[in-house]
């Protein structure tokens, strides 16, 4: 799902109420992050949500493991892709998912203020942006707009 | 009814209440809290006690680059922007706003502001330490009495 246009989501002002009664039957997600605490409550807050019959979350710390995971026969319907890891893995991942290519819907997750962040990320190829913390309205107009897109 | 219980429910809460209206926790930690279950019981202590760990070594990594004859700012901005999101993470506020006064200080290569940001960034975390760390025994006091944690409501500003 390598959508040409990239959209900005920050505090929730385009996330709207969701749909309750949405229920998918599988929802793999990977969460790609260099802090442990950022993985840590990442994959908590998505495992919690009630937006399939079954969520499986995987992490990765780093670039190499997320491209690993892909090249031994892993696929998501979402990567929560953190674009502050260091030496710009974020958006270099995400270059080199596209050209393995990975479909999965790509989603940076980085501060608002990282206005420096969002060229990168247009041109890395990711499919949303999210500003920090992560909400749980977040992640469920995520899986929204996988489920309109389908 | 237990009276001590009761009463010390009641203490619980108004210390939790307190760390929103000063500003050293945000609607954040709400949003850990909801996060533990009986699944993960210790869900928000394991994250905050990564938070404690991160934190000490990222404002140990600043003195010492801080510290260094050609300040290298590059790499001070990138541990103060790792610092600001994990405390964004867990909800410590203050400690987060410092973060971003340190950043713009950062940018300007101003090495006394730096200096005196991070000054200011290890008080905060301190404070915020000791007063979490202060929370979750007032909890496993409630816990170990056999009652429940009351849910906190952020104040309303």
């Amino acid at each position: 799902m390598a959508s040409p246009s990239m959209r900005w989501i920050d505090d929730g002002c385009n996330v709207d109420g969701g749909n309750p009664g949405l229920t998918r039957e599988k929802l793999f997600v990977l969460v790609v992050a260099d802090d442990a605490l950022v993985r840590k409550v990442h994959e908590k807050l998505v495992s919690k949500l009630k937006v399939a019959k079954q969520v499986q979350t995987q992490t990765a710390a780093n670039r190499k493991e997320a491209l690993d995971l892909h090249l031994s026969g892993s696929s998501f319907d979402i990567i929560l892709m953190d674009m502050q890891m260091p030496i710009m893995d974020g958006p270099e991942a995400t270059k080199e998912l596209r050209a393995m290519g990975v479909e999965s819907m790509i989603v940076g997750v980085t501060s608002v203020d990282a206005t420096a962040d969002k060229e990168a990320i247009v041109e890395a190829g990711l499919d949303e942006c999210l500003a920090k913390p992560l909400t749980a309205e977040k992640i469920k107009y995520l899986v929204e707009t996988l489920e309109r897109n389908k | 009814m237990d009276v001590g219980l009761v009463q010390m429910q009641r203490r619980l809460a108004d210390y939790a209440n307190a760390l929103f209206k000063e500003g050293i926790l945000d609607s954040q930690y709400l949003q850990l809290q909801e996060l533990q279950d009986e699944s993960n019981p210790d869900f928000v202590v394991e994250v905050v006690s990564l938070f404690f760990t991160d934190s000490e070594k990222l404002l140990n990594d600043l003195s010492r680059d801080l510290a260094q004859p050609n300040v290298d700012f590059k790499r001070v901005d990138a541990h103060v922007h790792q610092l600001k999101g994990s405390s964004s993470s867990i909800g410590a506020e203050r400690v987060k706003n410092a973060c971003i006064v340190f950043r713009n200080f950062c940018q300007e290569k101003n090495i006394p502001g730096c200096l005196r940001c991070l000054q200011q960034i290890k008080q905060e975390f301190l404070l915020v330490k000791s007063k979490l760390e202060t929370l979750f025994k007032l909890e496993q006091q409630v816990v170990a009495a056999g009652g429940s944690i009351p849910t906190v409501q952020q104040p309303s500003l």
